[in-house]
């Protein structure tokens, strides 16, 4: 395509007000797991499943986050159905920012457990 | 954006202020996950309290101080930042479609929400203050408040922005033609909100 080329974008099907509201209800949903899985492995209701539930707390709270992350960029900012080069211009910084938080917990780790000790 | 959209005489095809906004949104993600980093390779290495989920012996006074983070006030913050990027949709389908009731309706929601969990995170802020949590006093006052300090700029930036949509819309000035303008600006305000869903679990929830 030359840069004079007439271009017009993609034709997008975005989602429906009623479409935007199961996502909204799903995010509640989600973020209430969040905090009722910190209240019964944490929390004043903490029990014997809390117990059970600790070694999996961090991992499924990630999990959780991720998924509230994907529906927020998928259905409100529209990636699910916008051009794949916006897409890329976000995904691609986020994987650079996964690797940067990896990274230094990695170093950190590392000079703890290591290093400071010589 | 509509199903109709103008031709573009872009070399991408896309509109460039569009692709701009994702642009800096993804270089948003990088300085973000700076913070994130901090707030993360510190967490757990405070001297001196107040700690997040731990209880606390003050020096001075020798009293048992309770853990400084609270759930329930930041879990009511949380749930009005999502909805507040459910009602910038919708505000955001008004515009498209030409609806200026839902436009402003949604419109003015999402503001509200916005100026709420603002002031929530400036009680927040007070109150730890209140109880001895200040940028200098440990690990885990610095860089919570650095992370949830430049957070809460960038939804007060948000805010205003929006302000600035619904006072176009309410000139008439917002029309279908124009309702990009308003995307940009949903597009930043979700982002905003991505950001706090990262946020939320990492500082808040995760011991």
């Amino acid at each position: 395509m030359t840069a004079h080329a007439p271009a017009q974008e993609p034709a997008h099907d975005h989602p429906t007000p009623g479409t935007y509201a199961k996502i909204g209800l799903v995010l509640f949903v989600l973020t209430a797991l969040e905090v009722g899985l910190y209240e019964f492995t944490f929390g004043e209701r903490a029990g014997p499943l809390g117990h059970q539930i600790e070694p999996f707390f961090i991992p499924l709270l990630l999990l959780l986050s991720a998924v509230k992350f994907a529906l927020v960029g998928m259905y409100y900012m529209h990636l699910k159905n916008d051009s794949k080069l916006f897409s890329g211009v976000f995904v691609f910084p986020l994987l650079i920012a996964a690797i940067v938080i990896l990274a230094l917990i990695a170093l950190q780790a590392y000079h703890w457990a290591f290093a400071r000790s010589g | 954006m509509s199903d109709h959209a103008p031709a573009l005489d872009t070399f991408t095809g896309l509109d460039s202020r569009k692709l701009a906004i994702w642009t800096f949104i993804g270089s948003e993600c990088m300085f973000f996950a700076t913070l994130i980093s901090n707030y993360l390779v510190n967490k757990g290495r405070s001297l001196v309290g107040p700690f997040a989920h731990e209880a606390w012996t003050d020096p001075v006074t020798g009293k048992v101080m309770e853990p400084i983070i609270e759930i329930p006030l930041v879990t009511v913050g949380t749930a009005l930042l999502l909805f507040s990027s459910l009602f910038v949709v919708l505000a955001l389908y008004g515009a498209q479609k030409g609806n200026r009731r839902m436009l402003l309706g949604w419109l003015g929601a999402t503001l509200l929400c916005g100026i709420f969990f603002v002031g929530m995170q400036v009680y927040e802020f007070t109150h730890f203050v209140h109880k001895g949590l200040t940028l200098q006093r440990n690990m885990f006052g610095a860089s919570f408040f650095v992370l949830t300090g430049f957070h809460g700029t960038h939804v007060t930036i948000g805010v205003i922005w929006l302000a600035t949509m619904f006072y176009l819309a309410l000139r008439r000035k917002l029309p279908p033609e124009r309702s990009l303008n308003l995307e940009m600006a949903a597009l930043y305000w979700h982002f905003v909100d991505v950001v706090w869903i990262v946020i939320f679990p990492v500082v808040y929830l995760i011991r």
